[in-house]
């Protein structure tokens, strides 16, 4: 697995949704079992096309999700490989029970995607805005959560979730996201990417998802300080890197998780569970504070909960600290 | 339809559902019973299936929704030959396949794993559109309880089931007017529901749901619609057949070993009566 970092804060001129949709459209004109199912969402993630291509296979369930979640099920019970969207509020908290009973705790694999996870549903609003999605999964046995940091990154994904088996839940902004990896990277679903490492690493940086780029930023400004960090992209929160997990905090002796999701159930305490268990670690959390969302522009919003390379490099030199 | 037979398979499945709950001593005795009659007809006269190869592709499927009636559906797949009668007397035992919600997992014969009420339905409307993808004439018959309809969730799934043309769904609702904490008029009333499911756009037929006969053809009905999916409202009485449960409308039942004893020597006689006839 060896990726092409470009980390340069620039946006990329492709929305994220179009990772989804064309990937999809690929994987549809190569394996007839895969379906995709809607709650009518489609027009904002590109996927109408698959519709129009596969009328039976990609369709609507319409505006009620617990439904959908339970023909998701069904479907696969019939043979078929099932892809699920909706908005990330709807796609955990509204679907909980059917997915949890009708899929996972009955054996039957459907591959979620929630989108606009945390303050990437912006001027949607509190309503719209799960800080909690992810976490509602990682409390599922058997499950495989992935928050993907750009358009490279979650084309991969999109690539294997196929293969995957279980319940997998994948939350991803429709946007543009800042640009992470280039053309060429490869991913394997279950591993951690290193973005930079030294011999001289006094704390490591736990990220994934928009808090990756926050996370070089972060990198930059502690690297013009003289303090040298690593950086890890945690796309996968579960099943966990444990390893690299592990070995972070045995080279750097301090770890800060940084995530678009509430810390008490997200990457944060997945991290805390592992390290607490195994290799207890100074740890630091930035991330949501037990806090709801709210409507803004996603700018103000990563100010307003926190969630900047400034809060990243604070939470960097308060682990430091503790280290005595 | 040979209605003797019939009879007596529901007779049969009455017996051993019985003594499926009786091993243990408690259960959901009332809503598994009044659906014998409806599994007998499936079971023995409709329905495509192989208990040698329960993962048949081209079987029909069943789905109890109202999952809690488990035993039922595993009197009848082991009468049928999907696995030994005595198997399901492990029922809620540990580490048993027979739980008392249906297992996908754990029992052969169980299409979908069922217990959250309004959560099966879904997964059969699931199963009967994957069908319909492939291009299959398999059918799915799914049991929904009418407490269970209180669930909205129910609805979504009929709403679904219409706007998709599921034809090869026919949703039985078991209309046996108790739930758990009394009458279904008296939790919320529903009113008539047979004409809420028509409201949704179904084919449906409401009919005696202890008539073989009756069930029989109005399943024959509901295959010959086109277009649509259809729903057989089954008058039942909760509990049909079991001496200590049959009209109280109790939800489950924890009868005394001389009840047992006297409900299932009742159940036999009533099956032998019919064998003998």
């Amino acid at each position: 697995m060896s990726v092409n970092l470009i980390g340069k804060h620039e946006k990329d001129p492709r929305a994220l949704r179009d990772a989804m949709a064309l990937t999809l459209e690929e994987l549809m004109a190569e394996d007839k079992r895969i379906c995709y199912v809607d709650c009518d969402l489609m027009n904002c993630v590109n996927t109408g096309r698959l519709h129009k291509k596969w009328p039976e296979r990609a369709f609507e369930a319409g505006i009620a999700e617990a439904n959908a979640a339970g023909v998701a099920a069904g479907l696969a019970a019939t043979g078929k490989i099932v892809f699920l969207h909706s908005f990330g509020t709807f796609a955990s908290r509204r679907i909980y029970d059917p997915i949890y009973m009708s899929a996972a705790y009955a054996g039957l694999s459907v591959r979620v995607l929630g989108s606009d996870p945390g303050v990437t549903a912006a001027f949607n609003g509190g309503t719209h805005m799960p800080f909690e999605d992810a976490g509602m999964y990682l409390s599922i046995p058997g499950t495989t959560v992935l928050d993907p940091a750009d358009y490279v990154q979650f084309q991969a994904i999109v690539r294997q979730l196929p293969g995957v088996e279980g319940v997998s839940y994948t939350r991803f902004a429709r946007k543009s996201h800042i640009t992470v990896y280039g053309e060429g990277s490869a991913f394997t679903i279950g591993k951690g990417v290193t973005l930079h490492e030294s011999a001289n690493d006094a704390a490591a940086i736990v990220c994934s998802g928009i808090m990756v780029d926050e996370a070089l930023k972060a990198y930059e400004q502690l690297a013009g300080e003289g303090i040298s960090v690593r950086v890890i992209d945690m796309f996968t929160w579960k099943p966990l890197d444990e390893a690299l997990l592990l070995k972070a905090a045995a080279d750097c002796g301090a770890i800060v998780t940084a995530e678009n999701h509430s810390v008490g159930n997200g990457l944060g305490s997945a991290v805390a569970n592992v390290l607490a268990a195994k290799k207890p670690t100074i740890q630091e959390f930035v991330g949501v504070q037990g806090r709801f969302g709210q409507v803004g522009a996603q700018d103000f919003l990563m100010d307003e909960y926190n969630l900047r390379a400034a809060d990243i490099v604070a939470a960097v030199k308060r682990a430091i600290a503790r280290k005595g | 339809m040979d209605e003797k037979k019939t009879k007596l398979l529901a007779a049969q499945i009455r017996l051993e559902t019985l003594r499926t709950i009786g091993a243990l001593g408690f259960g959901h005795v009332p809503g598994s019973m009044d659906l014998a009659d409806l599994m007998a007809v499936l079971y023995g006269e409709v329905m495509h299936y192989d208990p040698k190869n329960p993962r048949w592709e081209d079987r029909d499927w069943f789905v109890l929704s109202k999952g809690h009636a488990g035993p039922v559906a595993y009197a009848t797949f082991g009468i049928m030959g999907f696995y030994p009668m005595e198997e399901a007397y492990t029922l809620n035992k540990p580490h048993t396949h027979f739980p008392s919600h249906t297992d996908r997992l754990l029992t052969p014969g169980v299409d979908l794993t069922t217990g959250s009420l309004g959560l099966g339905i879904s997964t059969a409307v699931g199963a009967a559109k994957g069908i319909k993808i492939d291009g299959k004439d398999s059918r799915v018959y799914c049991v929904v309880g009418d407490g269970e309809a209180d669930e909205g969730q129910v609805w979504e799934a009929l709403h679904f089931a219409y706007a998709h043309k599921l034809d090869n769904l026919t949703v039985f609702i078991d209309k046996n007017n108790y739930q758990l904490d009394g009458a279904t008029a008296d939790i919320l009333d529903h009113g008539d529901i047979a004409k809420k499911v028509e409201g949704f756009g179904l084919y449906v037929q409401e009919i005696d749901g202890h008539d073989v006969g009756a069930i029989y053809q109005a399943i024959m009905n509901a295959q010959a619609k086109k277009g649509v999916p259809s729903c057989i409202v089954l008058d039942t009485i909760k509990g049909k057949g079991a001496t200590f449960a049959e009209g109280t409308g109790a939800h489950s039942s924890q009868p005394s070993k001389e009840q047992w004893a006297e409900a299932i020597a009742a159940s036999e006689k009533a099956y032998e009566a019919l064998k003998n006839a």
